[in-house]
């Protein structure tokens, strides 16, 4: 089981992706460049975090298009597991893989602390019982989730939302909202559930060290598929 | 070589977080006059020639978000 971690100019979690995978997960991973045009060999992908082509035009846009980017799209229709946690995700939404896209937050800041998770879909690869409230990181300037209503409807109806902000006891409140999310959205699946965006970082939080072990509860899907692959 | 500008704006029902910011800035220097301001993108495109149906590609494939952006084009010469 080998995971690829997509490395852009401008990417930097490539390196917490590749260990938190290897060290912590406990399977294969390996770098491969954005001009690379082929996958064969590896089961999942890691779209990382970071600052793509110094998030020029819009963040996630010109990675979007990265040669990469059609390998990574077969992958998807495929059903094979694709996860892209912050810049990531801005990547997926911006190569249409994900719906909606990612703006300035509301309130303007940066945003780097912990958040409280609930997950709303609880049965797809990525979420599968995951009932408790989880505590990962962020560390975004543009991670408000918006779409227009139709679509946001469409994925509460569909199942697509995979986290929401919430407080500490579970609760949606305007505070716990903290980048101002349409829906409070953290985190969104594709139709099939096998493509997952999230602005927080599960990367950054696999071991007691780090603070919180609950990028675990999501990380730890890679395992499954190891052994259905 | 012809100038072609590209205005690419966030579409009305969104929220401009950094647009509101400015407009602040603005109604605290005194403009009250003021009601909002917004940020959009001029990026500026020389092309050989002129292909109406090629530059539209452009902004479609790459220069707007369809999800959360509008874009006109102007010929300057």
């Amino acid at each position: 089981m080998k995971v690829a971690v997509i490395r852009f100019p401008g990417s930097n979690c490539d390196q917490d992706a590749y260990f938190a995978l290897k060290d912590d997960v406990g399977v294969g991973a390996e770098y491969v460049w954005h001009e690379a045009t082929s996958l064969d060999g590896y089961e999942a992908v890691f779209l990382p975090g970071g600052f793509s082509y110094g998030d020029y035009l819009r963040c996630g846009a010109m990675a979007a298009r990265a040669p990469i980017m059609d390998e990574v799209r077969r992958f998807a229709a495929e059903g094979r597991p694709v996860i892209g946690a912050c810049n990531g995700f801005q990547v997926l939404c911006e190569a249409g893989l994900l719906p909606g896209a990612l703006m300035l937050n509301a309130r303007q800041k940066f945003l780097c602390k912990d958040v409280y998770l609930l997950a709303v879909n609880r049965s797809s690869l990525w979420t599968r019982g995951v009932e408790r409230v989880l505590t990962l990181p962020i560390a975004h300037g543009e991670g408000r989730f918006v779409s227009d209503d139709e679509t946001v409807a469409r994925l509460e109806d569909s199942g697509q939302i995979a986290f929401r902000y919430v407080d500490a006891s579970g609760e949606r409140t305007d505070e716990s909202n903290v980048n101002g999310s349409a829906h409070a959205i953290a985190g969104v699946l594709n139709e099939k559930g096998n493509v997952l965006g999230l602005m927080p970082h599960p990367e950054r939080a696999t071991r007691k060290l780090l603070g919180s072990t609950d990028g675990m509860v999501i990380l730890d899907a890679l395992k499954l598929v190891a052994s259905n692959f | 070589m012809t100038t072609v500008r590209v205005y690419v704006t966030l579409k009305p029902s969104l929220l401009d977080s950094a647009g509101r910011t400015v407009a602040g800035a603005l109604q605290k220097l005194g403009y009250d006059e003021l009601h909002q301001a917004r940020i959009g993108k001029l990026i500026e495109l020389q092309v050989e020639e002129y292909e109406p149906a090629r530059v539209k590609e452009m902004c479609d494939k790459l220069l707007a978000n369809p999800v959360i952006e509008d874009y006109t084009i102007e010929v300057v010469a």
